[in-house]
């Protein structure tokens, strides 16, 4: 039973844990746990496979990128991108698990916000993908709510002392997203290269851009 | 439960090391498990799987990669729902007697169930804050699941927003029902949390649920 579902995976490409090195001893308890919930009629081996490939091609930042190019050239768009996130981020196609109550925050010259999740690695899943590992770990949980400038500057940017850090803990099931400012001398940039100057960690907060 | 994933505030746990072109899944394992956890009959209630994985004891939770803290959770909520015994979990093998689900998720519907639109706004009775309310966060220390962070407790903030009513996870963690109850985005002074040392322009906002709060 177990030896069909290893040559499903196989199939369709799924074992670069493998190559010429045996099996971590992860990969070898995480195929035991899907061969029992497949063999309990609990879980799809092909719904699996679709998943893994949704979150690993379907979404990512290149969709915040669109939302935020979009509200950069359409101040329209950008106010409704303000008023209800999740509607307006859903007029792109981008919704779904963890982008159930979608709030962008607007940095502005004086204002410049930074998101974290304190409690675990909540982070909006339609628009930027799967958290970054450095998102999810101890330092970045801990430090982002009581040294914001500090983490800022590590990743590059030192905040000028007159804008204000608002940071933002997303402690319910509310998924935020930075609108980062736009930046100087691109007047004469089309939608489409704007989105490629957009960084994910422009949309977290971590970065200026 | 005052356990160790409730971080926010401490110092002294690392550098926060941004790694260059990170791959989605840094092994096909953690993808399964991450696949495994969003289709499993056990994600119709998220609370239930976020308080399983506060439940790893602190040194080990420390210790533990995001996706080894999933795959342990995952067994372990299995269990309690009773979708496998512990004896399958320890044998990787079926018990040939007990009956066969139906998965949760077929193939054909899994990619659009993860872009279908979901809601955790429910209706409840009228909220009891305003916009501009200032409130305190109470001093509450639960054994069970909660969604508000120690370093807020005990603090004075302002009502910057508000949310709806949602689902209320210190009861939805615990099988208690939804449960819902009316929920703010409310704002603290960096100051009011961190003392006179932190920069006065600077504040932390979070999304917390009308029990946590009382009138300031």
């Amino acid at each position: 039973m177990a030896h069909d579902h290893h040559d499903h995976q196989h199939g369709h490409g799924h074992d670069h844990d493998h190559g010429q090195d045996p099996p971590s001893d992860m990969a070898l308890r995480v195929k035991a746990l899907e061969s029992l919930m497949i063999e309990k009629g609990l879980v799809d081996p092909a719904a699996l496979d679709a998943i893994v490939d949704h979150f690993e091609h379907k979404v990512g930042p290149r969709n915040g990128a669109r939302v935020v190019a979009r509200a950069w050239t359409d101040p329209a768009y950008k106010a409704r991108l303000l008023e209800d996130a999740t509607a307006a981020i859903a007029e792109l196609g981008f919704t779904g698990r963890q982008g159930e109550h979608m709030v962008v925050v607007e940095n502005t010259p004086a204002v410049h916000n930074l998101v974290v999740c304190t409690l675990c690695s909540c982070y909006p899943w339609p628009v930027l993908g799967l958290p970054p590992v450095w998102y999810k770990s101890a330092p970045y949980r801990s430090r982002a709510v009581i040294d914001p400038r500090g983490v800022i500057a590590e990743f590059g940017t030192v905040l000028p002392e007159e804008v204000a850090v608002r940071v933002w803990d997303s402690t319910a099931e509310v998924r935020y997203l930075v609108l980062p400012e736009r930046p100087a001398g691109t007047g004469d940039l089309d939608e489409a290269a704007l989105a490629a100057l957009v960084t994910r960690d422009g949309m977290i907060g971590t970065r200026r851009l | 439960m005052n356990g160790v994933h409730d971080m926010g505030g401490m110092e002294n746990l690392g550098r926060v090391s941004p790694e260059p072109d990170e791959p989605v899944f840094h092994h096909a394992w953690e993808g399964r498990v991450h696949a495994m956890t969003v289709a499993s009959p056990t994600r119709g209630n998220i609370d239930a799987g976020r308080h399983q994985r506060e439940l790893i004891p602190g040194p080990e939770y420390l210790a533990m990669s995001y996706y080894e803290k999933w795959f342990r959770s995952l067994g372990e909520l299995l269990v309690r729902h009773g979708a496998v015994t512990a004896e399958e979990l320890a044998s990787g093998r079926a018990d040939p007697a007990a009956p066969k689900a139906t998965p949760r998720l077929r193939a054909e519907d899994a990619a659009a169930a993860m872009t279908r639109p979901l809601s955790y706004i429910r209706e409840a009775a009228p909220p009891r804050f305003a916009v501009g309310d200032r409130v305190r966060a109470r001093n509450l220390n639960p054994p069970g699941h909660t969604r508000l962070p120690r370093y807020v407790r005990g603090h004075l903030g302002e009502i910057v927003a508000r949310r709806g009513a949602h689902v209320f996870p210190d009861s939805h963690a615990h099988g208690k029902g939804e449960d819902p109850r009316p929920l703010y985005a409310v704002r603290f002074s960096a100051r009011e949390l961190w003392g006179e040392a932190a920069d006065p322009r600077d504040s932390v906002s979070l999304d917390l649920w009308e029990p946590y709060l009382e009138p300031a």
